[in-house]
């Protein structure tokens, strides 16, 4: 194995070692040319800053080779199959990007005179049309940041009807294998959050739910398709006996992949559902954002929609409303402003480049695919892996460590000696309702022979494990830049910055 | 289709493996009452188009934009458009950055994770603080969660907006507290910075938010109220939307802010019509395990070999659901790397120097545009971006410049309809994309148009 090669210097082929910007400083050294600047009269008032900040200096050269050595010290969708779970880990078409660093769409600011921005305000427009009419939901909130913060465009607009009926309702229902999220945005509303069970077969107790709903409840947050791959099936029944109830239906839209253009969400009886456009939509994680999440809502929760919304004019133009007070005028009710400006415009302008790309032919096609490849997963894996629940499975498949059971195997092992064979792994232990979880999510990109080769290695090394080589599964990853890290170390004794060392 | 590797052949033979006859089998847990079979049937939408149809569309649309690269540009209100470097660019697009996920896997992540780590150390430096997280969705959701910290460091349930602060940064903070039991006072538009603050600190506040350079663009030095505030048992919370002042003007930090809140987005990337830009966020060390978001932290790995790891996340929502500090997850990455390549590039001469080009040109602007007719600079201190004070409506004179191909400033009435003091107010931002024609262009067309 590698590991037993040494360098002199560390690097590995074209794993090249790379410090710390600040260990390569050289005061003088800048990677950008300014003007001179003319003496002049300041008016700082006195606040100069006194004293050197400690940027370190580089050149343009090194700069672009540390960030270009960094980069590949990354695994991305770019590089191969990336499985991860709940994720929706698709394509990222690069004309997206092309279409987004357009000067007209990306040197444009948010507040020019509104006569100068109607494109802008037109493609915003074009994209909740989009979203509207697949959702067949009348009203969308372009603003949120990401999921969560759809998450709590929805529960906000739920708590703002609440007080608009008169009623005070305390709790919100979200099933155990909810997204961490989902509890913790009701807490942010000020509801407190009860779980409801699931069934043998994964999904919710409607049992239990029914006996649970009552006077004191707000609203159901329900993942559909769920975290466990599966759609609940009894969705409209849910529904009904949720609005019966008094309360609303969130559906959280993380998966919503799967069901593009197989289903209207208003026809299952939703009241606000978050779309993951950096998910669904194709555009870029980035290593950890930025994302969008426009909430759809129904007619009930619309007219409490955050500002800014466009409104499109008698006369064609497009209006953007910024101030709640002009919404109150015309007789909305927003609950506020969710963060600054207009929302993740730039992500919009790749959302809608990729809508555009596939067309409502494409769109059926990809969810069509990604439940394909799932069950493709879910197929061949199943008589080596341990499946949590009977397929067919939506978008993705879930596992859990019963097939490693008494291998000295766990499903952290299993994880990183995937990624010895080439692949990122798959999500680990979530949903926290299997034991030792494995979610799959392989999404409508990934070609044939790209699951084939996935699953022979799942299989290989499910053998290997079975066949008791528990060492080798313990000692992986052995072909990473960094072998396992010390999160408890790191977690004890937290370095969150460099610090210049004492001399 | 060019995005759907699979053939007709292949999802026969997929199909035959998984043991069933139709991919509409697969759907058969949807309600049949609900589930669509034919698109074309269900949804009034274009099917799908080619790339150059699609640049012929988007470019039709884009142009019925005045964008800043042809139209001299002196608009800021918390948006500012500086030059960003090719290589920045370049970089933030390879793939290994831009089509990660969060770096959940460090053995796979250590680029992600290290950009952080020392992204993290260049936000605690020029704020003046000691620790800064990986990013959060903007500047405004950073000062609505920067509020919402300081409640739970106090344990109290007060806060108070400063006049100072940008009235979307103000918005989203009540938004974001409405349904909790914190209340959150905001004062009215402080032009001149000549509200009282102190006399308004009190034992029962959590915090008190301002801005600097304030929404106006007034400098301040706030020592004075930290000191008060921390007598009282409050915190101070100190925001900026223009992160490049802090090349030159004294940092939050040294002034005793307790925490710093920024939107980034002048230094990572266009404007881009306000988003996504990247929410910097900055503390005590004392404080970390109250903050929200993300954080990078170093550690080892089985060998011995230094890496980096995402850390101390029992504070988040994954870990620790409806008891999390947040229920951010996705934060802003790839603007974070974007913000902080440009700070590799500009290091500390081209930050501090960058900061002095800005101001020096502001301050020569703010000169020639005092002379015109009837225009007052009100700023008396400032550091980019200045208000004046006009004859006329200032929304009708930014009309006016826009049929003359000139985007002049920002209308404080855009925020403020209900001021009618502020009517007459236009912000101006003065940077190093602005030449010294394109500043002579605007003296003489707000001549022309104010005479």
């Amino acid at each position: 194995m590698s590991t037993s090669v040494t360098t002199l210097t560390g690097n590995r082929g074209l794993q090249v070692e790379e410090k710390l910007i600040f260990e390569q400083d050289q005061p003088g050294r800048t990677a950008v040319d300014l003007p001179a600047v003319e003496p002049y009269l300041d008016r700082l008032g006195g606040l100069r800053r006194r004293g050197a900040i400690g940027l370190p200096g580089l050149s343009e050269p090194q700069v672009v080779r540390h960030y270009t050595r960094l980069s590949q010290k990354n695994y991305g969708i770019d590089t191969g199959f990336y499985p991860l779970g709940s994720c929706t880990m698709k394509h990222n078409p690069r004309l997206n990007e092309k279409m987004a660093r357009l000067p007209g769409l990306a040197d444009i600011h948010p507040f020019q005179p509104e006569s100068t921005v109607q494109g802008a305000l037109k493609l915003m427009h074009q994209l909740a049309h989009w979203l509207k009419t697949l959702t067949g939901m009348p009203a969308v909130a372009l603003s949120p940041a990401a999921g969560a913060h759809g998450e709590l465009c929805g529960v906000m607009a739920i708590r703002a009807a609440l007080e608009a009926r008169g009623e005070t309702r305390t709790k919100v229902l979200c099933p155990e294998s909810a997204h961490g999220t989902n509890p913790a945005t009701a807490a942010l509303v000020g509801f407190e959050v009860e779980s409801i069970p699931a069934t043998a077969d994964g999904r919710v107790d409607m049992a239990a739910l029914k006996a649970r709903l009552g006077p004191d409840v707000a609203a159901f947050m329900v993942t559909n398709p769920n975290t466990c791959g599966l759609f609940e099936r009894d969705i409209i029944e849910i529904s009904q006996a949720v609005h019966d109830a008094g309360a609303y239906v969130y559906m959280d839209g993380a998966n919503y992949n799967a069901i593009v253009g197989r289903v209207r969400v208003a026809d299952l009886g939703v009241d606000a559902m978050h779309i993951n456009l950096h998910k669904t939509f194709s555009t870029p994680h980035g290593g950890g954002g930025p994302g969008s999440g426009p909430t759809v809502l129904s007619a009930a929760l619309a007219p409490y929609a955050p500002v800014p919304y466009v409104v499109e004019q008698a006369d064609g133009s497009f209006h953007l409303v910024e101030q709640v007070l002009e919404a109150t005028a015309s007789g909305q009710q927003p609950f506020g402003r969710m963060k600054g400006y207009h929302g993740q415009f730039g992500v919009f302008v790749r959302a809608l480049s990729y809508m555009m790309a596939m067309g409502r032919d494409g769109l059926f096609q990809a969810s069509g695919d990604a439940v394909l490849n799932a069950n493709y997963l879910l197929a061949r894996l199943s008589a080596a892996l341990s499946p949590s629940f009977d397929g067919p499975v939506m978008h993705e498949a879930l596992f859990d460590d019963r097939f490693l059971k008494d291998t000295g195997v766990t499903t952290l092992d299993f994880a990183k000696a995937m990624i010895d064979e080439g692949f990122h792994p798959m999500t680990m232990y979530f949903p926290l309702v299997v034991h030792g979880a494995l979610l799959m999510e392989p999404t409508e990109t990934e070609s044939r022979e790209s699951l084939d080769a996935f699953i022979e290695a799942v299989l290989g090394l499910a053998e290997r494990a079975k066949a008791g080589d528990a060492e080798a599964f313990q000692q992986a990853p052995r072909l990473t830049p960094r072998r396992r890290l010390d999160e408890t170390a790191a977690a004890r004794r937290p370095v969150l910055r460099w610090t210049p060392s004492v001399e | 289709m060019r995005y759907l590797p699979l053939t007709a052949d292949d999802r026969r033979a997929m199909l035959a493996a998984i043991g069933v006859e139709t991919v509409e089998d697969l759907f058969r847990d949807l309600p049949a009452s609900a589930r669509i079979q034919d698109p074309a049937a269900a949804f009034d939408l274009p099917d799908h188009q080619g790339e150059w149809e699609i640049e012929q569309a988007l470019s039709a649309l884009a142009g019925q934009n005045l964008s800043a690269a042809t139209a001299p540009s002196f608009l800021g209100a918390g948006a500012y458009r500086h030059h960003t470097p090719a290589s920045l660019d370049y970089l933030i697009q390879r793939g290994e950055f831009l089509t990660a996920y969060t770096p959940y896997q460090p053995e796979v992540s250590q680029g992600t994770l290290q950009a952080l780590f020392e992204f993290q150390t260049q936000v605690a430096m020029i704020t003046g603080m000691e620790v800064a997280n990986a990013s959060m969705y903007d500047g405004a959701t950073a000062c609505a969660e920067a509020a919402a910290m300081a409640c739970r460091v106090t344990k109290r349930k007060k806060v108070l907006v400063s006049g100072s602060v940008h009235p979307h940064f103000a918005e989203t903070t009540s938004t974001f507290l409405r349904y909790t039991d914190c209340e959150v006072e905001v004062l009215s538009p402080d032009v001149f910075g000549l509200e009282d603050l102190l006399g308004r600190l009190d034992d029962d506040l959590a915090c008190v938010i301002v801005q600097t350079p304030g929404f106006f663009g007034s400098l301040k030095d706030y020592t004075t109220l930290a000191e008060a505030a921390h007598e009282y048992g409050a915190l101070l919370v100190v925001a900026t939307t223009e992160p490049l002042s802090l090349g030159l003007v004294t940092s939050p930090g040294e002034m005793g802010a307790d925490i710093v809140v920024a939107e980034g987005q002048s230094l990572a990337t266009p404007p881009g019509f306000g988003g996504p830009g990247v929410g910097l966020f900055a503390t005590r060390s004392k404080y970390v395990r109250q903050m929200p978001g993300r954080l990078c932290g170093e550690t080892v790995d089985v060998d011995g070999r230094r890496g980096w790891v995402l850390t101390l996340s029992t504070r988040e929502q994954h870990i620790r659901r409806e008891k999390a500090t947040s229920n951010i997850c996705t934060n802003s990455g790839l603007i974070a790397l974007a913000f902080t390549i440009h700070m590799t590039l500009l290091g500390e001469a081209g930050f501090t120097g960058l900061a002095e080009l800005n101001h020096a040109r502001a301050c020569a602007a703010a000169d020639a545009l005092g002379k015109v007719k009837g225009v007052r600079v009100l700023s008396q201190t400032f550091f980019n971006e200045f208000a004046l004070s006009l004859p006329k409506p200032a929304e009708q004179v930014v009309e006016a410049l826009a049929a003359r191909g000139i985007l002049g400033g920002v209308p404080a009435s855009r925020f403020f309809p209900t001021y009618p003091e502020l009517a007459e107010v236009l912000l101006v931002t003065v940077t190093e994309m602005n030449s010294d024609e394109q500043v002579a262009a605007l003296v003489a067309a707000l001549t022309e148009i104010l005479a």
